[in-house]
């Protein structure tokens, strides 16, 4: 049976510049991967090619063994693809319930997913449902992010960059809202810079450089030089 | 400061290759044609001694209307500035003109050039309102100050109020330089005040299309560029862009000003309807920018000859040519946003008035037998 | 006793002004579009409810029914098909084919029913009018008033407290993130502009039964919408009624004084609030 969803030697450039150099990675229903690599590796390129914003090959991404690589985002999203966008991107001009709302624009479905499922799962917004979202904190923000996303009760949830510009209390809060993600049903992929992180929660990691998969695997079966190697290249020039 | 590069030695940085980088802001075509425009507006300003009555006033009129089009080109194109209101300078210095002749009794010819000084003056509080509007709404409010002038004008009974005035006949019989082209040429008076007309045209066109050109290739011209790509960016370099901008908007006011007024002096009718008219002074004018090529020098040229040969072809269609004009307009935005000289020139690379600078890599003239070049 | 009659003229004539402006406002408001045709649309949306009423003898009101639905399939189409392709960073594109559209419109109109004045009669309802204490109104201006209100708050509803209102305010926030919600951004564009059009079709209606019009009346009627937005402030709809209102009073006023400075008088407040206010007296949105 076909993976849930699939990258088949994924190209993706921004005119001139190519970002991705052949991506391949499956995600099965019901995993959680995680995508690690430094700045510039080309994992938001990855997630944003996923979701639609950036057109790709058709044959390139495959869900449900259906192509889907030359959709736009929004024929994306109505197949249960939803994105968590690198900086949230909130709507200003929405409350913070509204935003959760708008998030099922374009696929409504019963699933697990609902306002009050959403709430439940972060009860701190529910407090501000009626303020505008950018008067929210950065971690709460995220929060409303990640709700907007599952309230289209995707198959597959895809996190850019959850962590950017937190404080590790609130990533923690945070990735303590993933098991229960997962026990409802989403497959998710997520992009962090923080291998440890990464580690911790995710049953398979792909390390990125230069717009290439440079490593995967089970992070038991994963080696911390390795990684390193993987993460910052081959000669692996060591951090302070 | 953004344009000091521009002064730079034409060979400075060195690449890696072992060639050269220069700017260049001139090509040879260029030059062989600046040679020729000369050689043809010397030529054009002998027509009055040969052609008829009417081909002087055809070419009075395509004169006049590229004079407009290059400024709004100027604004627009190069300022970024927008305006559906250019209307206003040409009714300001028509009337200017009207009330200096009638009213004061100046000489027709003066009264062109102070037109145009007041034309610049009615642009400076005009700026000031419209200037704290932006883009679109730029656009639409510097046409309500144009309605403001009109309504004005409307108003001013020693000119005819709403329903205008002519010119005394003797008024432009009386102008400098007309009994002297009399005498020596054995011109009819209408013929003379014709010749004459075009003649200041024909100087007007010239010093605008100076000005622009060397504007343009100045580092003023560069700072205009970098306000119009990115005004946050190009403030930050040093460029004052209010101040750049107002610079413009008024001198294109007081060259829009006197082409009103020297096109007012040969029509030597005025009515507010018509001076103030947003079709003759705008609609025409964007249309002859945008089809010709709207960010160029050559554009214009090239608008105005097509409007004029549609405007021979199709003005007894009445509204079908408006029409028509409207919608080739819509299509060359969409399809060819630089206009028919934007098409031609991508497609041979001519530039006949270069005001781009280009970074060409050349012979490395000192070190011909080597390098580090593999 | 005199002047409150006039201003409460105005006031009455700023609800027409307020339709005129309402569905450049919301079309600017989702997306930063200024439309130099709106105008002219209007007028065009009156000579369909004129061609209505005279070939199937309906009453006006039904007719600007029936044309209502039409004039949002033109706006719908006009954006998805002309004005999506020109949107961007750049405003030029925008400006001049909307001006060229202005001019294709009123031509066309000029070619099909000439230059001649034309009015839409609404039968005895043009000349009834009602004692409001010491003031009296006609029937048609109070109607033209009260719709300007119910558009206002019909609007608002739709755009605060509907999906597609959330959609047409995210899309304006943000396109690109707008598309992850799974909202076509062409097509939210596309029925702001058809919204639009149904306003413009309340306004034809108002605007061609109290007075007469013809094919060159549309940039008169963009430009009165365009300073009731402006001295209202961008993105409130209310502040548009307001702006209206505004002008509309300025406008009895100047006639009240001298009949030739009413036009004037108009464009003379429009210049004093961007002289005192030039973000407008109810700003909302920032541009």
């Amino acid at each position: 049976m076909a993976p849930l969803l699939e990258t088949r030697g994924l190209r993706a450039s921004y005119g001139d510049f190519q970002a991705l150099f052949g991506v391949d990675l499956t995600l099965d229903a019901g995993e959680m991967i995680a995508v690690i690599g430094a700045n510039g590796a080309g994992k938001s390129t990855l997630m944003r090619s996923i979701a639609g914003t950036i057109r790709n090959a058709p044959n390139d991404i495959l869900h449900r063994g259906t192509e889907i690589g030359a959709l736009p985002a929004p024929d994306v999203m109505a197949r249960g693809i939803a994105l968590v966008p690198e900086g949230r991107k909130l709507f200003p001009s929405l409350t913070v319930e509204e935003n959760l709302l708008v998030g099922t624009y374009g696929r409504k479905i019963d699933g697990p997913w609902s306002l009050g499922t959403v709430y439940d799962l972060f009860p701190v917004i529910a407090e501000r449902r009626n303020y505008p979202a950018t008067a929210l904190s950065g971690g709460q923000q995220q929060m409303v992010a990640i709700g907007r996303a599952l309230m289209s009760n995707p198959e597959v949830l895809l996190c850019d960059e959850l962590s950017l510009g937190l404080a590790p209390i609130v990533i923690r809060d945070i990735y303590a809202a993933f098991p229960r993600i997962r026990i409802a049903g989403a497959a998710i992929v997520i992009v962090e810079q923080d291998i440890a992180q990464a580690l911790k929660v995710a049953d398979r990691v792909y390390c990125m450089m230069e717009g290439r998969v440079t490593l995967s695997g089970r992070p038991s079966d994963l080696d911390r030089s390795a990684i390193h190697a993987a993460y910052f290249g081959a000669e692996g020039h060591e951090l302070a | 400061m953004v344009a000091n590069r521009e002064a730079s030695p034409p060979t400075t940085a060195a690449g890696a290759s072992g060639s050269r980088w220069r700017v260049e802001t001139r090509t040879t075509l260029s030059t062989a044609f600046g040679i020729v425009a000369i050689a043809a507006m010397l030529l054009l300003a002998l027509t009055p001694f040969f052609a008829s009555r009417g081909v002087v006033q055809d070419l009075f009129f395509i004169l006049t209307m590229l004079v407009l089009a290059q400024n709004w080109n100027l604004l627009a194109g190069y300022a970024g500035l927008i305006s559906v209101g250019q209307q206003l300078f040409v009714g300001c210095g028509a009337y200017a003109l009207f009330s200096f002749v009638i009213l004061l009794g100046l000489d027709p010819l003066l009264a062109v050039l102070l037109s145009g000084v007041f034309a610049a003056l009615v642009s400076v509080p005009t700026a000031f309102f419209a200037f704290r509007l932006h883009g679109p709404y730029f656009a639409i409010g510097t046409w309500v100050i144009a309605e403001v002038g009109r309504l004005l004008f409307a108003q001013w009974k020693a000119l005819g109020g709403g329903t205008g005035t002519s010119l005394p006949r003797d008024a432009t019989r009386d102008m400098i330089g007309i009994g002297f082209l009399k005498e020596t040429l054995g011109l009819k008076s209408a013929a003379a005040v014709d010749a004459l007309t075009f003649w200041v045209a024909l100087i007007l066109l010239a010093a605008t299309m100076g000005t622009m050109y060397r504007l343009l290739r100045s580092r003023n011209g560069l700072g205009l560029a970098a306000v119009r790509d990115n005004e946050v960016a190009a403030r930050a370099l040093g460029v004052d862009a209010m101040r750049m901008k107002a610079t413009v908007y008024v001198v294109t006011a007081f060259l829009t000003g006197i082409t009103g007024a020297l096109t007012y002096l040969q029509k030597a009718r005025i009515s507010p309807e018509a001076a103030f008219s947003l079709t003759d002074w705008t609609a025409y004018i964007i249309f002859i920018v945008v089809i010709g090529g709207i960010g160029t020098i050559e554009g214009p040229i090239v608008g105005v000859i097509v409007f004029f040969l549609m405007q021979n072809a199709l003005s007894s269609y009445g509204s079908w040519y408006l029409l028509l004009m409207g919608a080739l307009a819509i299509v060359t935005m969409l399809f060819a946003p630089r206009g028919l000289w934007g098409l031609a020139s991508d497609r041979t690379g001519i530039e006949l008035f270069p005001v781009r600078r280009i970074l060409k890599r050349g012979p490395n003239h000192q070190g011909t037998k080597g390098g580090p070049h593999g | 006793m005199n002047w409150l009659d006039t201003i409460f003229q105005g006031i009455l004539l700023g609800g027409l002004y307020a339709l005129f402006a309402a569905g450049l406002s919301l079309v600017f408001g989702i997306m930063r579009l200024v439309n130099l045709a709106h105008g002219d649309l209007i007028v065009c949306a009156a000579f369909l409810i004129l061609q209505l009423v005279s070939a199937l003898q309906i009453n006006p009101f039904i007719a600007a029914l029936i044309a209502a639905p039409v004039m949002f399939g033109i706006g719908w189409v006009l954006q998805y098909h002309l004005l999506n392709r020109t949107l961007g960073k750049d405003i030029l594109p925008p400006l001049l084919v909307t001006f060229g559209l202005s001019i294709v419109i009123q031509n066309g109109l000029l070619e099909s029913f000439s230059a001649d004045s034309r009015r839409i009669s609404a039968g005895t309802l043009e000349s009834a009018s009602l004692g409001i204490g010491v003031l009296s109104a006609g029937v048609m201006p109070l109607l033209t008033f009260a719709s300007a209100i119910l558009v206002v708050v019909a609007l608002n509803q739709l755009i605060y407290r509907t999906a597609l209102g959330r959609a047409f305010r995210a899309t304006s926030d943000d396109v690109a993130t707008a598309g992850l919600m799974g909202i076509r951004p062409n097509r939210i564009f596309a029925t702001a502009t058809g919204l639009a059009m149904v306003v413009v079709t309340i306004a034809a209606l108002y605007l061609g039964t109290r007075a007469t019009f013809d094919p060159t009346a549309g940039p008169a009627r963009l430009i009165y919408a365009f300073e009731a937005v402006i001295i209202g402030g961008l993105g409130s709809l209310w502040g548009t009624l307001a702006g209206g209102v505004i002008l509309g009073v300025a406008q009895t006023l100047g006639a009240a004084i001298n009949p030739e400075w009413q036009i004037l008088a108009g464009h003379v407040a429009f210049l004093l609030v961007l002289l005192v206010r030039p973000r407008g007296l109810f700003p909302r949105a920032v541009d």
